[in-house]
């Protein structure tokens, strides 16, 4: 509790709660779009080893670094043109940070696409935003418009003369579309299914054209950091975990809020600082999942200690993901709750590879079964192995991300789990639970 | 992906209105000449929004023709997605998010109440035809959570008086305002006076 807090002068979305105005003249105020054509005269590659003294890594879940990314881009257009694809598909479960960017801070990630988008050499972009986001991307078109309006957009954008466009799309309501070549695919009208990699879409992308693909918070940091310097950015947090990030804290917390910190910051100081304390004080903490529904949950345990940036996280076998932080506590019914996040993944699992489409449909059974207590023994260990059937054995990271929580169910809860399961086999007994019934019919029966 | 119904009675024919077919040259224009066929998703939304929040099995063809693509892969990508209804949907229409982080703060009790008031049934239509409400998966605003999507908006902080009042709301016919129903601005965190007298920001 005593750590000196994020310092109010390095926040870098002071409009998150739309105190100041979202309107392009108050973002101007904040100094967005401030020097913008001066950055841009450094050259790409300032801008691009800016970024990596940065140690920028990315905000959508992977941790990636960002600089690296875009110097894989390749340093002439050849034949083909290059593209910026934003990656506004927010739909990790306990994330929503994006959001607050898009309807409070667009002009923060438009004046970013413009800078990345030189970077990579790209005179068009698209955002992708999840359908649901309608009002969302009404009110980021509002602030292309403005941007537009005041030439920050368009032929010679913002006096750089460099020509750049923006365009939105929509997704329509597909989880698996937030993984970026999914995402390519659906942006060109097929059904969201993730392509083999390589080749990275840095060099096969949207349209078989060179393309980076950012998430929405990266981009929108970029010009602050450019301005500010990338040592400053480094500055905050803890080597190799840099900067500030933006946290959800969702769940059984007193007051669930989006908050900018630093990078590294006590999961506890957070959600009690921020969030008003776990409901029920702090020994009433069950679990916490600390970056999204994708990364397995972390006991209490570990969240006394444990701070919020990637590696530390990845030391105790869980991840940062997109920071979306769900607090669950002792009134919780833990199976449950992954259960349903099982469920979660059963449905938005895409279909492509047999084991994820046929697994997440499995685990999440199983689960049902433990949290109405029905299930055997023999179910623990079964489900255990259908996570390791799944792990590593899909086109894309959804497997994973389906089969950690799982994992980390049974890593943590092993015992509660036991507990619940002293009944005989099914088959043996002839209780009337489905056991491998078609799982449309389960469903209709839960409906 | 999801359990989608096609609807038993389908009307005929579909076009674009007037207006809509300028809206579906101007989508075309920000996309290149030669993949045309990216504008499939925008233009689905388009064919929904002119048919009552539904897309009719013309419309697939329609569009299908209008960008020189297969039905099938018009039919494919429309029942992919989750936010194309292929059956009519009510005039108000709800849905309740109930993943996780909205489960965990009562969003069974919002389902309970739907079946209750508007039909005991996802995706069937209530008595007078206006509402009708589903279960989805997260809608992306957990902090706020549990929450619901009306149409395009999104009423956030619910609790079960709320949700009553608004559901009353969408049954009279007059909606209530979008947004926290607790008072909130935004995505804040509230300031909470704790029992040790200090207060938290």
């Amino acid at each position: 509790m005593e750590k000196i807090m994020l310092k109010p002068e390095d926040k870098i979305f002071k409009n998150l709660y739309n105190e100041l105005g979202w309107e392009i003249d108050n973002a101007i105020k904040r100094n967005d779009w401030k020097d913008t054509k001066d950055i841009i005269s450094k050259g790409k590659e300032w801008i691009i080893n800016e970024v990596k003294t940065s140690e920028l890594r990315g905000r959508g879940g992977a941790g990636f670094s960002t600089g690296l990314k875009w110097s894989f881009a390749p340093k002439e257009v050849g034949s083909r043109p290059h593209y910026l694809v934003i990656n506004a598909d927010e739909s990790e479960p306990g994330t929503c940070k994006d959001r607050d960017i898009l309807r409070f801070e667009p002009q923060k990630l438009i004046e970013g696409c413009l800078i990345a988008g030189y970077a990579v050499n790209a005179h068009v972009c698209y955002i992708y935003i999840r359908g649901e986001y309608v009002n969302e991307g009404r009110r980021l078109q509002d602030a292309i418009n403005q941007a537009y309006k005041k030439n920050f957009l368009g032929k010679n954008a913002c006096g750089s003369g460099w020509d750049f466009d923006i365009h939105i799309h929509y997704g329509a309501g597909a989880y698996i579309c937030g993984e970026e070549t999914a995402l390519l695919e659906s942006m060109e009208g097929n059904k969201g299914q993730p392509r083999l990699k390589p080749p990275f879409p840095a060099l096969v992308g949207l349209y078989g054209c060179p393309t980076i693909v950012n998430n929405v918070e990266t981009i929108a940091v970029v010009p602050t950091i450019l301005r500010r310097g990338g040592k400053w950015f480094a500055s905050i947090g803890k080597p190799k975990n840099t900067g500030t990030k933006i946290f959800c804290i969702s769940g059984n917390v007193n007051s669930p809020c989006n908050v900018e910190e630093e990078m590294g910051i006590p999961l506890k100081e957070l959600i009690e600082k921020y969030a008003g304390g776990v409901v029920g004080g702090w020994e009433n903490l069950q679990a916490v999942i600390p970056g999204g529904s994708s990364m397995p949950l972390l006991s209490k345990k570990i969240c006394d200690k444990i701070t919020m940036d990637f590696d530390s996280l990845i030391e105790n076998k869980s991840g940062l993901g997109t920071a979306g932080i769900v607090v669950i506590n002792k009134d919780q019914d833990i199976v449950s709750c992954m259960a349903r996040i099982a469920r979660f993944y059963k449905h938005e699992s895409c279909g492509q590879c047999t084991p994820c489409r046929e697994g997440s449909g499995w685990m999440w059974r199983i689960l049902d079964r433990v949290a109405k207590r029905k299930a055997t023994f023999g179910d623990i260990d079964l489900l255990s192995d259908v996570t390791k059937q799944i792990e590593g054995h899909t086109i894309c990271a959804f497997g994973e991300g389906s089969a950690w929580p799982v994992q980390g169910l049974l890593r943590h809860f092993r015992k509660e789990i036991e507990s619940r399961c002293r009944e005989e086999p099914l088959i043996k007994k002839k209780v009337d639970n489905p056991y491998l019934v078609d799982q449309h019919l389960l469903e209709n029966k839960n409906a | 992906m999801s359990l989608k119904q096609v609807h038993s009675e389908q009307p005929k024919e579909f076009k674009f209105s007037n207006e809509n077919l300028k809206k579906a040259e101007e989508i075309l224009k920000r996309y290149p000449e030669k993949n045309k066929k990216s504008a499939v998703m925008p233009f689905l939304y388009l064919a929904q929004r002119q048919n009552n929040n539904w897309i009719p099995l013309a419309a697939l063809k329609y569009i299908a023709n209008y960008l020189s693509m297969p039905y099938i892969s018009v039919y494919e990508i429309a029942t992919f997605y989750t936010m194309y209804n292929l059956a009519p949907v009510g005039k108000h229409f709800i849905q309740v998010c109930t993943t996780t982080p909205c489960l965990i703060r009562g969003a069974d009790k919002i389902v309970k109440l739907c079946k209750e008031k508007i039909s005991p049934n996802e995706n069937k239509l209530s008595k007078d035809g206006a509402c009708s409400w589903m279960e989805v998966e997260c809608l992306g605003a957990c902090v706020s959570a549990p929450m619901i999507q009306i149409n395009d908006d999104y009423y956030e902080d619910l609790d079960e008086k709320s949700t009553i009042e608004i559901l009353d709301s969408l049954i009279k016919d007059k909606p209530l305002k979008p947004g926290s129903y607790r008072g909130r601005k935004n995505t804040a965190p509230e300031r909470k006076q704790l029992k040790n007298g200090e207060n938290y920001a």
